[in-house]
């Protein structure tokens, strides 16, 4: 499948800012062969005083731009095409949970693909007890890890209720785990924690997610949203599986990943020292649209409409 | 001198039958190894002229040079932070001003193990932020690196800059029952300590000057004056800096930071004082932004840069990690150092040397087990007997963190089986240590402590150098967990003893080439800042100190009758927001106490001497708070601090070098005292004012001889305006401040371009013609006002065009 990727953030200032560092992490992963990406283009206005990129070290694209002073505006505009396939494995090759920490030690090796970082309580996501009890309970009867990342996220689906007005960015999945409500961030956040409580290396994925839109309606310009989800590890032949905890699912085609890291913090779209002295208004907006535009494709087939929101 | 050298054949009796009492009464403890005193319990011969000497002294002798030493490190300002309590204090520096005498040969001894340990680390640096092959070899386990918060992974595959990951390090050891040498932990981060040694050498050679001078110790002068010629040698370009960068004042060694930066003349900056532009780093200064190339680092790596590393730091750069990455500069130590003082390391070193070096550890550490392995385990579990359990991932030293530390002996078989496999991979054993003992004072005595040794390293162009000396820490009592200085431990000079004469160094380099004289690099904004801020504090509380004492001259002389001339004074004090009304009041110590706080930032600048006299102003002034009662009494305290404040004055304008800094305290000071005297003419030569304000404010002015002898009549509107605004040759008057300031401002950069004044200069040059153009008739109430005003409004755009 082959998609057309549009993000706009824009920021407004009560006062103008002073010059400012930022990093965007918003460009999508290079992951073949699920996910690559044709080609992409992130444009800044005004233009930035210093632009420059690198790749981080759990392997983002990092744009890193210093902003001059004196700006009430900054506008984000990033333009990409991606092929998106669907590789879900059929079979479950993954151990059973209580193999898995053998086959852990077995990997000596720490680069980014390692399932040895996402083992550990990081900075946004401590240890919990509560959640650690939810996860013993919802896996309990998974037979391989597999089914046992899939029971907790969709045990989590039905335990917590969307909601995009009950958390901040910063609300500490316990929190949100006692409120039973949140957002991607907070359903995949909460997750991670009960994986890693688990003993199953989790990590964070920061992406986009495709909103379809309901049968017989048509496509709302910017309803589509970015989104994270949870890249599990299930051994040493399984590997990483995604898995959507808010839309209870394992990660398919609607899904385009930006990058993971230990949590939020590793991944945020717009990181950065700003020097504001007044308050500031933010909003995005995604498009992820077919290309080429389907035409009288056959109708979709019924199932329910992801729900997404970072 | 009483004790004088003896030579007389009675006076040696009678002193070799002084040392054996001393020996006497100094009793090793049992199979503990003792620095002064044998297994055989006879004095070890290193340590012959010095028991002599002390043996010689009486009890009021050894007191008089326990208090030189001491004086030294109170006129210094020596003091280190402690906190607890949710607070922090200053707290005075713990001297033992016995040295702790090594010999020449053992020491020798050490330095090819010490320099091999800073080798491995360097190597196993190099492999953790590199290709990571002791993980990948099975090596290291994954967990002791991915669960680290100190393995910044901004920093892997950013090669340093100058090729090296390490410039200066430390290691804690000590000398075990065989007596032989341990490391009981590296501290690879930003160790501290180094200028604490400097200052305990001084203090200790006041001590004990004449065995100092005669004694062959090594000198440490020359370890720090290559060690500042590295520095600048790893500059790429010979305009740009090096500089020291501190997390500012509250840290706990910041008292440091500032000696060692005025020791070696490096600037001393904070993170804020720092910007990233086009992939290098600048600092701040009144000429802009200027290249440093350098910075040696006393901030935990993890600070230094809000954006990559932890976010929610304040004392960061933003972009230090860009820069790094663009390879702006050379970072002492390359961020991340701090993952080789994680303590399970300790139990892999051992084995990794050899995988790393191709050698053996020459010099070993204090045996450690990572209690995430099943054999380790096993071996706790059989011989718990001396074993100690803390933190795998702990850093620093284990006996700073006491609360963290379990005896596994204190816990049943089964406890220590389930806490060793639940959380065994959190978990090292250590043997508890023995450490030898040195001779410390105790009551006037001799006694025998335990004692530690940090020894420092540092990479100069011919390798890596060992400090001839180092800092030494000693418990309060006899049990060796007890040596932390937070808990009442005390610190000590380290003597290297040569047989002969050893070379006498400084720190000025042999001269090569023709004599060229250095000018000085650009100030930093934030020091100028505060110099800027010190001058019109110090400048404000010598007025404000002149008006009281002035109130309470009347208040004691005419009591009742006086109420009318200080009704007058009150707006005065109301724009001071001082209330006048105790001897000593609150607003005033507020405004000594702001002076302190910017002295304290710019410490690295300011003269020892100003310093201690500063600080002694404020404590004095907080000690006449508590009993002067108003009146006479405060009249006289008042003078008194006024005498003071004369003599900090004349040390800082005397004493300091004429240049950047000075110009900014100065600046601060003409402003202020520009502002002051404008509101005292509005104030008391206003028509209204009640009699006596005329006679008030020549008095305030300090100007009444120069008014008798310059007018024949009394005081009257004119006279007064003439001498304390106008006339450019009283030092007390607006005219002088303001051509004074005038002066200064044309000396600043940028205040002239291709024939434009700067905005400053703008106004300030309408401020000085209008001062010019005035006289005692124009020169009314209303426009007093409004010239303090338009004085006010420069303070601002300095602000501006310099301090930010």
């Amino acid at each position: 499948m082959q998609y057309d990727l549009r993000l706009m953030i824009r920021y407004e200032f009560d006062r103008p800012t002073g010059a400012g560092r930022q990093q965007l992490r918003i460009q999508p992963a290079q992951m073949p062969p699920q996910q690559s990406l044709l080609s992409c283009e992130i444009t800044l206005t005004p233009e930035p005083a210093e632009r420059r990129d690198f790749t981080d070290f759990f392997g983002t694209r990092v744009l890193e731009v210093v902003m001059p002073p004196g700006l009430k505006r900054i506008e984000i505009a990033m333009k990409a095409r991606v092929v998106r396939l669907s590789l879900v494995q059929e079979l479950d090759i993954s151990p059973p949970l209580a193999r898995l920490r053998a086959e852990l030690e077995e990997v000596t090796e720490i680069g980014a693909a390692s399932p040895h970082h996402f083992l550990w309580p990081s900075p946004r996501i401590p240890a919990d007890a509560a959640i650690a009890a939810f996860a013993r309970k919802a896996v309990e009867g998974a037979e391989t890890t597999r089914a046992a990342i899939g029971a907790l996220g969709n045990a989590l689906h039905d335990f917590m209720t969307f909601d995009a007005k009950a958390t901040e960015v910063d609300t500490p999945p316990a929190v949100a785990f006692a409120l039973k409500r949140g957002v991607c961030q907070d359903f995949a956040q909460i997750m991670i924690a009960g994986l890693r409580s688990l003993g199953i290396p989790a990590a964070y994925v920061g992406g986009f997610l495709r909103t379809l839109p309901p049968p017989g309606k048509s496509r709302l310009e910017g309803a589509d949203a970015m989104h994270a989800w949870v890249r599990a590890w299930a051994g040493a032949e399984a590997g990483w599986i995604d898995h959507d905890p808010t839309n209870a699912c394992f990660v398919d085609t609607d899904h385009i990943a930006v990058g993971h890291g230990r949590d939020y913090s590793d991944v945020a779209p717009v990181t950065g020292a700003l020097r504001m002295d007044g308050g500031q208004k933010g909003s995005h907006s995604v498009d992820l649209v077919e290309f080429p535009p389907v035409v009288a494709s056959p109708a979709p087939p019924p199932r329910p409409a992801p729900r997404a929101g970072g | 001198m009483r004790d004088a050298t003896a030579s007389d054949p009675a006076d040696a009796v009678a002193a070799s039958a002084r040392l054996a009492r001393l020996l006497k009464d100094y009793a090793p403890l049992p199979d503990t190894p003792d620095e002064m005193v044998g297994p055989d319990a006879k004095l070890r011969p290193l340590w012959g002229d010095f028991a002599a000497a002390l043996a010689r002294l009486t009890p009021e002798d050894v007191e008089r040079r326990r208090a030189r030493a001491d004086q030294y490190l109170r006129d210094s300002g020596v003091f280190y932070r402690q906190y607890g309590g949710g607070q922090s204090v200053e707290r005075a520096w713990p001297l033992s001003p016995i040295p702790v005498l090594i010999d020449e040969a053992d020491w020798e001894s050490l330095i090819p193990g010490l320099i091999q340990r800073a080798e491995v680390l360097e190597a196993l640096m190099a492999d953790l932020y590199g290709e990571n092959r002791m993980v990948q070899g099975g090596h290291l386990p994954p967990a002791l690196i991915t669960a680290n918060p100190e393995w910044l992974r901004p920093m892997v595959g950013i090669p340093p800059q100058s090729g090296h990951y390490l410039h200066f390090l430390a290691f804690e050891i000590g000398r075990g029952p065989d007596g032989q040498w341990w490391v009981l932990a590296d501290r690879t981060q930003a160790p501290s300590g180094a200028g604490y040694a400097l200052e305990n050498r001084v203090a200790t050679s006041r001590a004990f000057n004449e065995l100092y001078a005669q004694g062959h110790v090594h000198r440490l002068a020359g370890f720090f004056r290559d060690f500042r010629d590295a520095l600048l040698g790893m500059r790429q370009d010979r305009d740009a800096r090096a500089a020291i960068l501190t997390p500012g004042p509250l840290n706990e060694t910041y008292y440091e930071h500032a000696y060692i930066a005025r020791y070696l003349g490096i600037n001393l900056v904070q993170g804020e004082d720092l910007a990233v532009e086009n992939g290098r780093l600048m600092v701040r200064t009144v000429s802009g932004l200027s290249p440093v190339d350098v910075l040696w680092r006393r901030l935990d790596g993890s600070y230094a840069d809000p954006v990559e590393l932890n976010g929610a730091s304040r004392l960061g750069t933003p972009g230090l990690v860009s820069a790094l990455r663009a390879g702006g500069l050379t970072m002492v130590n390359a961020l991340g150092s701090g993952i080789l003082e994680t303590r399970a390391l300790m139990a892999f070193l051992p084995k990794l040397a050899p995988r790393l070096m191709g050698e053996a550890l020459e010099l070993p550490n204090i045996a450690t087990w990572w209690c995430g392995g099943a054999a380790e385990r096993r071996a706790v579990l059989g011989a718990p007997g001396r074993l100690l359990l803390s933190p795998a991932l702990a850093t620093g030293l284990p006996f700073d963190q006491a609360e963290t530390i379990l005896r596994a002996s204190s816990l049943t078989a089964k406890e220590l089986e389930y806490r060793l496999t639940t959380e065994g991979r959190g978990l090292v054993a250590q043997e508890a240590v023995t450490l030898s003992t040195t001779p410390a004072l105790v009551d006037g005595r001799l006694a025998p402590r335990p004692m530690t040794l940090r020894v420092f390293l540092a990479r100069t162009a011919g390798g890596w150098q060992v400090m001839p000396g180092g800092f030494a820490r000693i418990g309060a009592t006899p049990d060796p967990a007890a040596i932390a200085m937070q808990r009442g431990g005390s610190a000590a000079d380290v003597w290297i003893v040569s047989p002969g004469e050893v070379p006498s160094v400084s720190l000025v380099p042999a001269p090569s080439g023709p004599y060229r004289r250095m000018g000085p690099g650009a100030l930093p904004s934030r020091a100028a800042d505060n110099l800027f801020w010190l001058g019109r504090y110090i400048e404000r509380s010598e007025g404000s100190v002149r008006l009281l004492r002035a109130r309470n001259v009347r208040l004691a002389e005419a009591g009742k009758a006086a109420a009318p001339i200080l009704a007058a004074m009150t707006p005065l004090f109301e724009a001071r927001g001082i209330d006048p009304e105790p001897g000593i009041p609150a607003g005033l110590l507020d405004t000594l106490s702001a002076a302190i706080g910017s002295a304290g930032q710019v410490r690295d600048r300011f003269s020892p001497d100003a310093w201690s006299a500063l600080a002694d102003l404020a404590k004095t002034a907080r000690r006449m708070a508590q009993s002067v009662t108003p009146g006479d009494d405060a009249a006289r305290a008042l003078s008194a601090l006024l005498r003071k404040l004369a003599g900090i004055t004349g040390l800082v304008h005397e004493n300091m070098y004429r240049f950047m800094g000075w110009r900014f305290l100065t600046m601060g000071r003409l402003h202020e005292r520009a502002m002051g005297m404008s509101e005292i003419l509005a104030v008391l030569a206003d028509e209204k004012a009640a009699p006596g304000a005329l006679d008030l404010a020549i008095e305030l002015g300090d100007s009444v001889l120069t008014h008798r002898r310059r007018f024949t009549v009394s005081t009257n509107r004119d006279t007064v305006v003439d001498l304390l605004a106008l006339d450019p040759s009283n030092p007390r008057s607006i005219r002088h401040q303001i051509e004074a300031l005038g002066e200064q401002i044309r000396q600043l950069p940028g205040a002239m371009e291709n024939g434009v004044l700067s905005p400053l200069a703008g106004v300030m040059l309408h401020c000085q013609t209008e001062l010019a153009t005035q006289t005692p008739e124009t020169l009314t109430t209303a426009a007093l006002w409004e010239f303090r005003a338009q004085v006010a409004a420069l303070s601002p755009l300095i602000q501006e065009a310099y301090l930010r």
